[in-house]
Order: structure tokens, then C-alpha cells, then sequence
């Protein structure tokens, strides 16, 4: 690890000023991907604000219809929280699959939604279930939000502070682990709103999460595993292809994680 | 330098370090706590786990400086005037170690667990809330047991406790 700075703001307001002013600084959340990264020197940040102590950007509540996440709140607090288990339990559910429980600990959603790793679970919840990313400056749609692997249309400087997450009428995630990494081969987090299905697909996409458009129009005119039935093939071309799975296999997962999704949705 | 404030096994430590130090390296170089090891240093192989503030976490990818006022719990604060904790001596009895490498984290993942899902726990809790801890020579098994047993033994001495 290359020699940094180091900041620890107790508030968020501090914390957006102190990136302003020091050079070449980055936002130190949970640090289950930044400090590795920086021990490999991959990164070498001249200075890290550490958001450990900012009591404001941590906790879970309901705002009106959606259920909002304070960027610090950390995966295992999301896994047990009771408000989250009642409002979105695939949320819970989600969280609780992430990594193992001493990297739950420390890891936190915001830090997980900024990084937007490709196979990251919680960006998958984020598209699904049409959350609002909200930052110091400004709200964005999750559908707008990630731009491709490990980008975001977060502005240099510009904190994470809070994740909004309307309530579905039905949700679950499925996810096919690397049993090393614990990360998704493949993951879908599958939400039904009124009407509207949404399909969001982590782990797969050589550009990061994105929206399974035919899934979404299958699963809306019916909303059962056999709705996927007769369709063609999920296309394996701009899809991950590495020595854990080829693009052809993770196609092939995007289908059977989307019906065991949609079944788990379901109660079954 | 900067200044970490911190209390391990119950004692208030203070130190100035580099702002790089890993809570795994405060631990073992600045305090001689040599109990913690590092195995993989990537936080996959749960050799470094400690209790930050009740919970484990992976001493190598945590700042020092991130958890300064924490309370951390080592391997070296189990044992209580020479006598080893009920997890500990499950270890012993089982058989649960044969290098004893990843034995540390092993011990404080399972205390752990037993804190959270409490001291029934069935085989596949155990598999499932130990994937963050690697051994790569026992096949886990007696591991398994260990934990089991020293889940109950922590619930019989929880409740002689509450009894006294």
C-alpha cells in the first residue's frame, strides 16, 4: 500500500468538503474492496476520508412508500433488520448472501453501489426495484445510475448518501456463486410492482448489471417461471466469459436463476 | 503520525501509527499480539478474524485508524486466568486443528457465531456461517464438531453463570 492521508469526518457535510480539498483523496466506506485494491496498488489514493464515524449516513427507514438505507449501513445490518425483512424481504435476503459474515460486518451498501463491480449483488437490487440513488448533490434513478464496469455517474467528489428503495408487491433474488469469491456467476433479482416486472442480472454482463428487457415483457404478461417457457435462448453475446464460466454457461444461468427467482417470488 | 486509541482484551491501548497500518498489524507488531494471523491477506481465509465491538471482522483489511475507540477481542483475551474458553477447549477435545494455522480465526469465527444464532446449532449452520474461514488440513470436519460442541459448552456455562 502506497503512503496516504487520512480524514475522518464526523459528518457528511465534512466529508464532501474534505474531498474537495484534498488532492487525489478518495471516500473510505467499508473498504472490503478499496483496501485490497490498495494493498495490490491497484489504487494509491494520496488520501482516504474515512466515513466510519458519520453517524447520519447510517441506518434504515421508511419515507413516505420507500424504504430508504442510510450508504454506511452495513450488509449484515441490512440482512437483519426487521424493518427491511417486513418492507423487502429479498433485500434481507440479498444482503445476507453477500461475502461472509466478518466481511458483512464491515462491508456497507453504499460503498458496494459506488464501486458498481460487475458482480456485485446489491446493483441488481438497486435496477430491479427502480431504487433512487441519492447523493450530497443530487437524486439519480438506478437506471442511470450504473454506466459500465466500476463506473457510475457519480461526479468526482460526490458522495453516496442514501438509497431509496420503493416497495414491491413481490421481489427475490437468486444468485449462483463462485464458491471461492462468493460473488455472483451469475445473480437475478427479479421485482414485481403493480404490473411492471423488473430484471436486473449481476455477475453476467461484460458492461456490468443491467435490465433482461424480453424477461421483464415475459414475466409481465405472466408472472410465473413458466412465462419464460418458448423463449429463444438467453443471447450469450456481451456476456462475461473468464475461467469461471463462459459466456454460453452464464446465459444459460441467466434463464434458471431467473424461473428459481420468480418461483422464490412467489412462496414457492 | 497520527494516534490510534483502542482497547484490546480489555486494555486501553494507545499508539501513534502510519495512517496504512492494518488492524492486523497494529495487533501483531505494535502490540506482540501474535495470535492473529495473516494467511491470505485478501480477506478470504479468516486466519486474522477479531472482534471489532462484538462483531468478527478480518483484521487485514481494516485501517487501525478506522476502528480507533473500538473494542477488540483477540485470541490472546479468550482465555481467562489460565483457563481456556469453552470454544477453546472444544478445540482441544475434538481435535479441531491440525496445523493450527487457521485455528485463531477459526475459534474466534465460531465464538462469533455462537453469539449470534446462539448454542444449538445443527451442521449445515456451521458449514454455511464458517465460509469465510479456510483450513487446509483438516477437511473441516472435526472443525464442525468442535463448534458444536463448543457452541453447547458456552450455553451450559452462559446458564450456570445466570444461575450463580
Amino acid at each position: 500500500m502506497y503512503a496516504f492521508t487520512y480524514h475522518r469526518p464526523d459528518t457528511a457535510r465534512k466529508a464532501a468538503n474534505l474531498i474537495g480539498k484534498v488532492e487525489d483523496a478518495k471516500f473510505l466506506a467499508g473498504g472490503m474492496t478499496l483496501l485490497p485494491t490498495m494493498k495490490q496498488r491497484l489504487a494509491a489514493p494520496a488520501g482516504l476520508i474515512d466515513l466510519t464515524t458519520v453517524e447520519e449516513l447510517r441506518g434504515v427507514e421508511m419515507k413516505g412508500r420507500n424504504l430508504v438505507i442510510g450508504a454506511m449501513t452495513r450488509h449484515f445490518d441490512v440482512a437483519n433488520s426487521a424493518l427491511v425483512k417486513e418492507k423487502i424481504p429479498a433485500l434481507a435476503d440479498l444482503a445476507g448472501m453477500i461475502g461472509d459474515p466478518a466481511v458483512r460486518h464491515r462491508g456497507t451498501i453504499g460503498g458496494s453501489v459506488a464501486n458498481n463491480d460487475p458482480a456485485a449483488d446489491y446493483p441488481s437490487a438497486c435496477l430491479a426495484l427502480g431504487a433512487t440513488i441519492i447523493t450530497n448533490k443530487r437524486k439519480l434513478p438506478a437506471d442511470e445510475f450504473f454506466t459500465g464496469l466500476f463506473e457510475t455517474a457519480l461526479e468526482e467528489g460526490e458522495l453516496v448518501t442514501k438509497i431509496s428503495f420503493p416497495v414491491p408487491n413481490r421481489a427475490a433474488y437468486e444468485k449462483f456463486r463462485n464458491p471461492a469469491s462468493r460473488y455472483a456467476i451469475v445473480g437475478v433479482f427479479v421485482a414485481k410492482k403493480g404490473k411492471e416486472v423488473r430484471v436486473a442480472v449481476t455477475g453476467a454482463g461484460a458492461n456490468g448489471v443491467f435490465r433482461a428487457a424480453k424477461y421483464e415483457a415475459a414475466l409481465t404478461a405472466r408472472f410465473h417461471p413458466k412465462g419464460l417457457d418458448g423463449l429463444t435462448p438467453f443471447p450469450a453475446e456481451g456476456l462475461n466469459s473468464d475461467i469461471h464460466a463462459d459466456a454460453e454457461y452464464r446465459a444459460h444461468l441467466i434463464t434458471v436463476m431467473t424461473r428459481r427467482a420468480v418461483s422464490k417470488a412467489l412462496g414457492k | 503520525m497520527p494516534k490510534v486509541s483502542m482497547t484490546v482484551n480489555s486494555k486501553a491501548v494507545s499508539r501513534d501509527v502510519d495512517p496504512r497500518t492494518l488492524l492486523v498489524q497494529f495487533l501483531r507488531e505494535e502490540l506482540r499480539l501474535t495470535g492473529t494471523h495473516v494467511g491470505c491477506d485478501t480477506s478470504q481465509c479468516g486466519c486474522c478474524v477479531v472482534h471489532v465491538n462484538g462483531a468478527a471482522i478480518k483484521s487485514c483489511t481494516a485501517l487501525a485508524l478506522s476502528l480507533d475507540g473500538a473494542d477488540v477481542t483477540t485470541i490472546e483475551g479468550l482465555a481467562h486466568e489460565g483457563v481456556l474458553h469453552p470454544m477453546q477447549e472444544a478445540f482441544r477435545e475434538n481435535h479441531g486443528l491440525q496445523c493450527g494455522f487457521c485455528t485463531p480465526g477459526m475459534i474466534m469465527s465460531a465464538v462469533d457465531i455462537v453469539n449470534r444464532k446462539g448454542s444449538d446449532l445443527d451442521e449445515a449452520t456451521i458449514r454455511h456461517e464458517l465460509e469465510g474461514n479456510i483450513c487446509r488440513c483438516t477437511g473441516y470436519h472435526n472443525i464442525v464438531k468442535a463448534i458444536a460442541d463448543g457452541a453447547q459448552k458456552m450455553g451450559a456455562t452462559a446458564h450456570a453463570a445466570a444461575a450463580e
